[in-house]
């Protein structure tokens, strides 16, 4: 490894059993609740939760699950692009270099105003054992700074196991109307000027090729809403590791009349603001991806690089024809985004490379993404299907179809593609098509769904496609009395 | 004095207490607790096999992983071993076997939580393996059970009056478990004090429990363990019994280390380590007439207790004591087995069985009703027992015995109907789905008469303790604990309205063994049945000692004197409450007095399976609507009207607040919470990224709650009825709904399981459309 220069970028040396491991350190300066706070020496993989907890007694952000899935450490993070609701839970304080935290404890105005939110949620009861509720007030608080009022989407990733959730809603339909207190108002005016955290927390991606080409083995973390788990619930050890947070390049969006270009690190919120107008059924589906604060954190880059079977961009991303862009030091390669995916476990990238960027060709919206879950929102996949079936003169001319969990990897379900390609674009066609699913795919069963649940609900999604194709009906998420 | 002619602040819908402190991160739970210096963190090691024996453990790496202060063993407990709440079989620390994945092998006391989760997974133990009973199948076949065969309640004889009737239906029905997913964990801090006494912070609904554990577990008596509890994060039942081993735990670490200890479960080992509702499996068969009066029933109820006995008891009982319902029923028979299996203890959860055994006969007449082809809600009206003023059948018993003489579910279920367009959605439900192929829609009421009491009758007793300062201040403490069901509030408002004072003026205080001993723990929905008493026999208490005095002061009848709006008002005299407490405290008189209260009227044998087990009924009712999907199961609710009886309520918001909750809980149960285990017994559901509760989004879009203008016949605290458990039971009308919009697709009756996950509801669609 080579020496490392920074003074911001330190080697603290930890003495276990006889051993002497280095963790690397971090400078790292933000503002929490108004007041800026330097930590000269922050270990990288501490969670905000931890920190909040243990070395501010900030006791008010609550621990309900560690792993992203229960809203009770949220937060809300300013930096220059607004304000957000995160987990705290699993957010790396490296993360928050140059950011300004709010908890619930700084909400309420200097002299114990109450925020309109906090007011509301007495008045309206949205309290019962109140574990909840400081993760509530901060998802509420945040989308009512940003004039959100699709209540169920913004407290999506915010469990409450008394209310039910109506009093909570009453709450914040209550508050819709009153204006943003100044203090609330103000936050982010003025951000801290981010400290030079080193070289571990690269810039820019030209920075990042280099330290990742020179420290292959380190791990590298987006949005940590995977990397968090593996400390939180793994309790594993990760040193070194390189933030990508910092590097404002990888989060372009670039979007031309032919083409749509995500960096590795546009979040999903992001990502649904561009996909939404252009294919409404993957936005609906990055929609009910996670929840708020974890789509605040995940990135396009993450979910293709960690190779899971069950992320949901992947197939989505294969059935428009994805290409990814790779890069490792100075040297880029583009691969179509479905060879990426080799086996379960298994990607095509070389040790030091990393993902750049995601692109795909701007086409006519013929895409339709279903989500199979437990739970509509904040639940994973058991079965997630993408269809781009382009039909001239009623032949289809033109079929990606590709799905997650129904294999070790997302991929396309090429027998039923051929059995559609060429032929005439009807019930019977489709029919017969449904058919060849148990060709593509062998699912498994585990305690999302059974194989047999997936092969068939996969097929029937077809069916599905081709009513939704023609006008109909398809979703019980449309109807409404 | 009238009870109803001044209230007070009864029946006022005031915030819950903590309100303020729970919106500004201020209301403190025991992690919040500012950390004791010195404080040592805990955590488990725990079994990965779900049954066999310990063969050697090397716990060398455990010792050396960084902050390891001591690691425990069931060889280092001081004195007994034993955590369990009924029968003495559940061990702490394994004593040599173990029993389920996710049983605490050894104990590991460190500097910090992370460190001491580290450590635990460090363990190198070698288990001889053994062939563990996971299901109920194999339990039934290895005749694993607690008690020495089924419990039996009769009534009867229903096997003549079902073959003897012109119609019958018969079937079988599994009903899933459910994860308590309480947001604070299971937590507990242990302070060691002088002379080896212990000061116990725990997240429990039963304080005198951990007392009792405690004291066990480090040789003293009870009266050396004071226990304390302010508020849970949620407990749902699930801090019933399963806190002992925290507790416990703590208190043996902290006499190991002379250090305070403290113990939080991280969300998964919550998960693995603690008992859930119980699965059950219910057979039936249901003899009727053309009309769709019941004749016969009979049930056979199997459930999965998991390892140890727990509260399995009980729980199986309450479940045969809820398989009437709302029904008379002539001629019944119960059967319950009572299955030991190597998972975790099943335990208490709102309800306690209730639901189980409610929604058993739920599914029986929603069976009948198709079959007659007779509207679900008429039939279940003819069966209902008879309304008090309006007596009909010769028989209102239920199958133990007991008079049913509060029935209010006639007016309510008119009243409900009405409310809800109940007939015309209905028909233009039916008519929508005619024009579908994929999509149906579907609709379902159902009634809920839930026993109020502990089926164990000498758990029916509360203590209280009141204070009144010399300046009219009130401090107030009871036997009750407050996991977020607005106890400590309602209870203050009986509090207030005793003396004739504003809220300001009582401090709510945590429950404390050491002011109230030999408390019950709050459960049964008894909590301010029980607790209201107590704390209005204590403030009359007091209040009458006042009276007393200062009437003789003022040469007037002591029963002239009135405690109102924060006044004393003697004869002609008026004075404020301060200064009548000022008063009284210089001419002697005690201001402080215990108060006490025991359930009258309940008398119970739970082995003959008669009696009155119950001081009263609560009664509830709801319609949901559902839409399902054919292709992949997916279902919505699309509205939910509820109508139900909190008799006269302490606290009307409050008390709506209970049956939202509750009705979202129910409906999470039967619909996508689904507990999953391996073939080798390890539970695959043990965090919220698997094992799904309802989100805000899975609440119904149109949610009409609204509590029934009702009084509670017996004497209860103002008139008031228990609001915890019976609410939930209003989730099985969703569970009906989706049977209801299945049965659309085909002729067959759906005969759906629960939960009904979109997977379950889609096999049951292709059942019935394809006969698959
Ligand atoms: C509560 C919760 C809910 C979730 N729900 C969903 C869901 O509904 N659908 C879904 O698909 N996923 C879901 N996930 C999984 C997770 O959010 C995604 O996989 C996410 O996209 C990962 O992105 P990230 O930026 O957080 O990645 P990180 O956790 O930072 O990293 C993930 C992996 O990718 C690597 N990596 C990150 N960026 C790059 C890069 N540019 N180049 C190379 N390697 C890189 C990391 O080293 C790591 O191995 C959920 C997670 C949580 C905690
Ligand atoms: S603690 Fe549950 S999301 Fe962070
Ligand atoms: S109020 Fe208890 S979990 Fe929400």
């Amino acid at each position: 490894m080579p020496a490392i220069s920074s003074t911001s970028h330190r080697r603290m040396a930890i003495r276990q059993n006889n051993v002497t491991r280095r963790v690397s350190t971090m400078t790292i300066t933000f503002h929490l609740n108004g007041e800026e706070v330097t930590l000269p020496d922050a270990e990288p993989t501490v969670t905000l939760l931890d920190w909040l907890r243990e070395e501010r007694h900030l006791t008010g952000t609550k621990e309900g699950c560690n792993e992203g899935d229960c809203g009770a450490c949220t937060v809300m993070v300013t930096d220059p692009n607004g304000s957000k609701s995160l987990n705290s839970c699993i957010l790396f304080l490296p993360q928050l270099n140059g950011k300004s935290v709010r908890t619930v404890e700084g909400v309420a105005s200097d002299t114990g105003e109450l925020h309109p939110v906090q007011q509301e949620m007495i008045t309206h009861h949205g309290s019962q054992c109140g574990f909840c509720t400081p993760g509530f007030v901060m998802s509420m608080v945040t989308a009512h700074k940003n004039g959100a009022t699709d209540h169920d989407d913004q407290l999506a990733g915010n469990l409450c196991r008394c209310t039910g959730y109506a009093p909570i809603i009453r709450a914040a339909e209550a508050v819709e109307e009153q204006p943003v207190p100044v203090w609330i108002k103000k936050e982010g005016t003025e951000l801290p000027a981010p400290a030079n955290a080193g070289e571990f927390s690269p810039r820019s991606s030209d920075e990042l090729a280099k330290v990742y080409a020179d420290n292959p083995d380190a791990v590298l973390v987006a949005g940590a809403t995977d990397v968090g788990l593996w400390v939180t619930k793994g309790m594993r050890q990760l040193d070194p590791v390189i933030f990508l947070e910092g590097c404002a390049d990888l989060k372009q969006i670039e979007v031309t009349d032919t083409r749509v270009r995500l960096g590795a690190m546009v979040d999903m919120n992001a990502m649904r603001e561009v996909i939404e107008p252009l294919h409404p059924s993957y936005g609906e589906m990055i929609r009910r991806y996670a929840s708020m604060p974890v789509r605040n954190a995940a990135t396009v880059g993450g979910n293709i690089a960690n190779g899971s079977p069950i992320g949901d961009n992947p197939p989505a991303l294969i059935a428009l024809g994805a290409t990814l862009h790779l890069r490792k030091g100075d040297s880029r390669r583009d691969i179509a985004l479905e060879d990426f995916f080799i086996e379960y476990g298994k990607q095509d990238r070389a040790a030091g490379e990393f993902v750049e960027a995601v692109s795909f060709p701007r086409q006519a919206d013929t895409l339709r993404v279903y989500k199979i879950s437990k739970r509509f929102d904040q639940d994973i996949s058991a079965v997630l299907g993408a269809f781009n079936v382009t039909v001239d003169n009623g032949t289809v001319a033109s079929a990606r179809i590709a799905f997650g969990g129904m294999a070790g990897t997302p991929h396309r379900a090429t027998h039923v593609e051929n059995a559609l390609i060429g032929q005439p674009w009807t019930e019977e066609t489709v029919t017969k098509a449904m058919a060849e699913f148990g060709k593509d795919y062998t699912p498994m069963t585990d305690m999302r769904a059974s194989a047999d649940y997936r092969l068939d609900s996969a097929s029937n999604l077809l069916a599905r496609y081709f009513a939704e194709m023609n006008g109909e009906t398809t979703s019980v998420l449309e109807v409404a009395i | 004095m009238n009870d109803l002619s001044n209230k007070g602040p009864v029946a006022k819908p005031l915030p819950h207490d903590a309100a303020l402190l729970h919106v500004t991160g201020k209301a403190r739970y025991i992690d919040d607790i500012p950390m004791p210096v010195d404080c040592l963190h805990l955590a488990f090691g725990t079994s990965p096999i779900a049954k066999g024996r310990i063969q050697s453990m090397d716990l060398s790496e455990v010792k050396a992983s960084k902050g390891v202060v001591a690691v425990l063993t069931a060889d280092d407990l001081p004195f007994t071993n034993d955590v369990s709440p009924s029968i003495h079989d559940e061990p702490l620390l394994s004593d040599g076997t173990v029993n389920h994945v996710g049983q605490p092998v050894f104990l590991v006391v460190a500097t910090g939580h992370n460190l001491a989760r580290a450590a635990a997974k460090k363990g190198k133990i070698d288990y001889v393996e053994e062939t563990p009973i996971l299901t109920m199948d194999e339990a039934m076949a290895a005749n694993s059970r607690f008690e020495d065969g089924p419990r039996i309640y009769t009534k009867g004889d229903p096997a003549a009056a079902i073959d003897a009737a012109p119609r019958s239906v018969k079937g079988t029905f599994e009903i899933g478990g459910q994860e308590h997913f309480y947001l604070e964990g299971q937590a507990a801090l242990a302070l060691p004090q002088e002379g080896c006494d212990m000061l116990v912070s725990s997240s429990t609904q039963h304080p005198t429990e951990i007392q009792h554990k405690v004291a066990e577990a480090i040789g003293l008596p009870m009266h050396a363990v004071r226990v304390e509890t302010r508020r849970m994060g949620g407990g749902f039942g699930g801090k019933e019994s399963q806190g002992n081993a925290l507790a416990v735990s703590c208190a043996i670490a902290a006499r190991h280390t002379g250090k305070p200890c403290k113990m939080r479960y991280d969300r998964d080992d919550d998960m693995i380590i603690t008992g859930k509702r119980h699965e059950f499996r219910i057979t039936y068969r249901a003899g009727f007439d053309n009309d769709g009066q019941l004749l016969g029933v009979e049930f056979h109820h199997m459930t999965r207790c998991g390892w140890a006995q727990d509260l399995s008891l009980p729980v199986a009982d309450r479940a045969m004591l809820h398989a009437d319902n709302a029904y008379a029923i002539p001629a019944i028979r119960i059967e319950s087995h009572r299955l030991k299996t190597n998972t975790q203890s099943a335990t208490a959860y709102r309800g306690f069985g209730g639901p189980q055994g409610m929604v058993g006969i739920e599914r029986v007449m929603d069976h009948i009703a198709h079959d007659l082809g007779l509207d679900p809600v008429e039939l279940r009206k003819r069966n209902y027992y008879d309304a008090p003023n309006n007596r009909v059948r010769a028989d209102n018993t239920t199958p133990y015995g007991m008079e049913v003489t509060d029935f209010e579910l006639h007016g309510m279920t008119d009243q409900l109907l009405e409310t809800s367009d109940y007939a015309a959605r209905k028909a233009e439900i039916a008519e929508w789905n005619k024009g579908q192929s994929r999509l149906k829609r579907g609709i379902a009421f159902s009634p809920v008469k839930f026993g109020i009491s502990f089926t164990l009758t000498h758990l029916n007793q509360a203590g209280a303790l009141v204070h009144v300062y010399q300046d009219g201040s009130v401090h107030l403490n009871h036997g009750g604990t407050e996991m977020g069901q607005g106890l400590f509030q309602k209870v203050a408002q009986v509090a207030a309205s005793r003396f004739g004072v504003g809220m300001d003026v009582i401090k709510i205080t945590a429950t404390d063994t050491a002011k109230v001993p030999n408390t019950s723990a709050t459960a049964a929905s008894s909590g301010s049945d029980l607790n209201g008493m107590a704390v209005k026999a204590a403030c009359d208490t007091i209040r009458d000692r006042m009276a007393e005095f200062l009437s003789e002061r003022h040469q007037c009848d002591a029963k002239a004197v009135k405690f109102e709006d924060g006044q004393v008002i003697i004869g002609d005299d008026v004075m404020t409450f301060e200064e009548a407490a000022s008063q009284c405290y210089q001419g002697r008189i005690s201001l402080s007095s215990t108060g006490y209260y025991k359930t009258p009227k309940v008398k119970w044998d739970r082995i003959k399976g008669q009696g009155r087990p119950f001081f009263y009924f609560s009664y509830g009712a709801a319609i949901t609507e559902v839409v399902v999907d054919q292709l992949t199961g997916e279902n919505r609710i699309l509205r939910t009207d509820i109508l139900h009886d909190a008799g006269a309520s302490l606290n009307p918001d409050l008390d709506i607040g209970q049956v939202e909750g509750a009705y979202v809980q129910g409906t999470g149960w039967l619909t996508t919470e689904e507990l999953v285990w391996d073939d080798k017994g390890s539970l695959r559901t043990h965090a919220p990224s698997t094992y799904k509760i309802p989100a805000c989004s899975d609440r119904p879009d149109v949610f009409n709650v609204d509590l029934w203008d009702g009084r509670n016949p017996e004497d209860t605290i103002y008139r008031s009825k228990a609001v915890g458990e019976p609410p939930f039971n209003l989730g099985i009308s969703t569970f009906l709904a989706l049977s209801d919009a299945v049965s659309a697709f085909g002729d067959a009756y759906p005969a759906l399981d629960a939960p009904a996950t979109a997977e379950q509801v889609y096999t049951t669609i292709r059942r019935v459309r394809d006969g698959v």
